[in-house]
């Protein structure tokens, strides 16, 4: 059902806008780091990878349904993943010290295989649980979670209890935004087609979408994969952005974490959740001079009454299940 | 069935998460304001709040501490001193934050922090890339340090402690052999054993037996047996407090009535609670005694309690002599610029710190003693302290 067949040059710029966008995303990064200072740049940085990790939970628990605790725990895949990437590998494939666009196509490379990684281990994840609702789902997506930490908290190999030093510092603007783009370009493209209205169908009424000949699981199973993906390639650039990773950085609180920013943004909403994992990892650190004046730490009080009063004011999200900047978007691609 | 009923849940959802954020409140109070001529900015990021908080706040007293003596003493070079702190939660995303923050939004001209070493692991390349210099109080992680020359630490490293013991079983205690019981989880535990073997032999004492668990065990009979049949002078057991306690249990229940021996990891009041009056007459390594009648240390203790109300710990010691050290430093730097404060720092030599005189060697690492402490009634009586042997330990 598509909403109206465009002119065939309309389509070509309607179907491959992104090459553009990912390019203006590029000079947007190098002119940022020029004239910005670091703590900016990082500060951009950890942005883009909660957005990241906010869309990918929501495409699971917003848009499919499946109320899922795990993704700390595929974020630590991917994380790891990456990691001994970079620390192992590619000293024996002599790619270190790269610099510009070697390094980014050598990180991209090493991404895309933590997200595989990563989504592998959702695949593994989801075949049980997936047949299970609600509560049960979250119960053992929570369990699987915190198995995998203490996995990495045991393993001698991947550094146990005392972590993984020295990754070299390759997450640059480019590469987080650029995969913030990917992601919201995919998400967004099949929620806008037969499948993605499969998968509301699944979160919306699943005896009726299978009535129609839904396949629940398989569905559900796909959504978690490519959700596990995402968190895979987050996990990746958050352990080259922090440069050290350790079992701690994902524990459960991580899940709660990107969960707050699913459930203020608006379960169901891809621009909710882009908004929300904004406003709060921004947040966060505006609110830092406040405790330098007051010398108290109101930042987690106002952090926490804010989420109150939202929740109280709107209980479904900033955005609930609407997407704004998606049709404005494309409204305004329509017009070129 | 979520769906169904999706407002409700996220509220109490919220609620929920909302509450726990709000119970992590912050305690210390932090003195800043835009770095001004007259003053020299530092910066700390300290785990104040979170699950490392009692050591946060040990070592953020001792830098405060520090920093009141030095202002006090008219500052550095006619300039008062400012510590600007940042709290970090305990949490590595924040840690690197806050890092970045003070170095490129506050410009400090130093860094102070971390305690656990994992942090001072996201800390150091930050710091190390912006040429910053940092210094840790007491992160004992080799690896800390070789992040690279602008990173230095003032508390001795793990493999230290294995030397100190060693030296200290044969020439304290007399002991000839001796036994080991390592945790093979624990790079700490391993280190220490590696240096205690390599020290002990030099020394002219003899291993025994090496017998081995993992941390989280809590029957360790069978290991005990085996080592009851060597008859050790005493056992050296480089764990963990939860581990070393039951430990000393068993093996008194063996009948095994020799000293143990161990490193700071037993440093906790829980060593007593596990560990009850099997644990009395064993040893263990640490950084410092609040009992050791050295004027210095017993005048740092006066102020600390005069201040904060409490016995100053190992850790607040070591966040003082951290800011001390990088106080000195500061003086031979008037111009404040990063390469001169670093060489001023690593050229640091026989700074009479509170946990012994201290100077840093060419790996950035401080050369100083240990303190060996008795297990005696349910707490820790300073025995000896232990100098450094003429060769720099790794």
């Amino acid at each position: 059902m598509k909403k109206s067949k465009s002119t065939p040059h309309l389509s070509v710029i309607h179907r491959f806008w992104f090459i553009p966008a990912i390019a203006a995303v590029a000079g947007i990064g190098y002119g940022l780091e020029a004239g910005l200072n670091a703590y900016a740049m990082s500060l951009l940085a950890n942005t883009g990878i909660s957005i990241l990790l906010a869309i990918s939970l929501n495409w699971v628990i917003g848009i499919t349904g499946q109320f899922s605790l795990g993704h700390a725990g595929l974020m630590a895949v991917g994380a790891y993943t990456s990691a001994l990437l970079s620390l192992r590998l590619a000293p024996a494939l002599s790619l270190t010290g790269l610099t510009g666009f070697a390094e980014s196509a050598v990180f991209s490379v090493n991404l895309l295989i933590a997200g595989l990684v990563a989504a592998f281990f959702g695949f593994l994840l989801g075949l049980p649980s997936l047949r299970l609702k609600g509560d049960y789902l979250a119960i053992v997506t929570l369990g699987f979670g915190e198995v995998i930490r203490v996995l990495f908290l045991n393993i001698d190999a991947f550094g146990g209890a005392r972590g993984l030093p020295g990754i070299p510092n390759s997450t640059h603007f480019f590469d987080v935004f650029s995969w913030v783009l990917i992601a919201v370009l995919i998400f967004s493209r099949i929620l806008n087609s037969p499948e993605g209205r499969a998968l509301k169908a699944v979160r919306e009424d699943p005896i009726a979408a299978q009535a129609l000949g839904i396949e629940l699981f398989q569905f559900k199973l796909k959504a978690f994969v490519l959700g596990a993906f995402f968190a895979g390639v987050a996990g990746g650039l958050y352990a080259h952005f922090l440069q050290y990773i350790n079992p701690q950085g994902f524990d459960f609180n991580r899940s709660f974490e990107i969960m707050i920013m699913v459930v203020l943004g608006g379960m169901g909403s891809l621009t909710g959740s882009v908004v929300a994992a904004t406003l709060l990892t921004i947040l966060k650190e505006a609110l830092r001079p406040l405790q330098e004046i007051t010398h108290i730490d109101f930042r987690m009080i106002l952090y926490s009454l804010a989420l109150i009063i939202l929740m109280l004011l709107r209980p479904q999200g900033l955005f609930g299940s609407k997407e704004l900047s998606l049709t404005f978007l494309k409204r305004l691609g329509g017009k070129r | 069935m979520f769906r169904q009923n999706p407002s409700r849940l996220t509220f109490a959802l919220a609620a929920v998460l909302a509450l726990s954020f709000s119970a992590c409140k912050k305690k210390e109070s932090t003195e800043t304001s835009a770095a001004s001529s007259s003053t020299i900015l530092i910066g700390e990021v300290g785990s104040l709040t979170g699950s490392e908080a009692t050591f946060g706040i040990s070592t953020h007293n001792g830098i405060d501490l520090a920093l009141k003596q030095i202002n006090a003493a008219g500052g550095i070079g006619g300039k008062q001193v400012q510590v600007v702190t940042i709290d970090n939660q305990s949490k590595n995303d924040e840690t690197a934050l806050a890092t970045s923050k003070l170095i490129t939004q506050n410009h400090v001209v130093a860094v102070l922090g971390e305690v656990a070493s994992s942090r001072s692991l996201v800390m150091a390349p930050i710091a190390q890339q912006n040429q910053v210099p940092m210094i840790s109080p007491s992160s004992t992680n080799p690896k800390v340090t070789q992040v690279g020359d602008y990173i230095f630490r003032t508390s001795f490293i793990d493999p230290f402690q294995g030397e100190v013991m060693a030296r200290f079983a044969s020439e304290n205690l007399k002991a000839k052999k001796l036994a080991i019981l390592k945790d093979v989880k624990s790079d700490y535990s391993m280190g220490l054993s590696q240096f205690f073997i390599e020290q002990l032999k030099k020394s002219g004492g003899e291993i025994v037996i090496e017998q081995s668990y993992a941390a989280g065990d809590l029957d360790f009979k069978s290991q005990l047996t085996a080592i009851r049949a060597k008859s050790p002078d005493a056992i050296f057991v480089p764990g963990y407090y939860t581990e070393v306690g039951l430990v000393a249990r068993q093996a008194r229940e063996l009948g095994m009535k020799m000293p143990l021996l161990g490193g700071d990891g037993w440093d906790s009041p829980k060593l007593y609670e596990i560990g009850g009056k099997a644990i009395e007459n064993s040893y263990f390594s640490n950084h410092y005694s609040h009992e050791d009648q050295s004027p210095r240390v017993q005048e740092f203790v006066k102020n600390y309690k005069a201040a904060y109300g409490a016995t100053p710990d190992g850790l607040a010691a070591m966040g003082f002599d951290a800011m001390m050290v990088l106080a000195e430093a500061l003086k031979k730097t008037p111009d404040l610029d990063h390469k001169k404060l670093r060489d001023a720092i690593a050229a640091t030599k026989d700074h009479p710190g509170v946990t012994g005189m201290l100077t840093l060697n060419s790996e950035r690492n401080p050369i100083k003693p240990a303190v060996v402490l008795k297990v005696e009634n349910n707490q820790s009586k300073f025995v000896a302290t232990i100098s450094p042997s003429a060769a720099p330990t790794k």
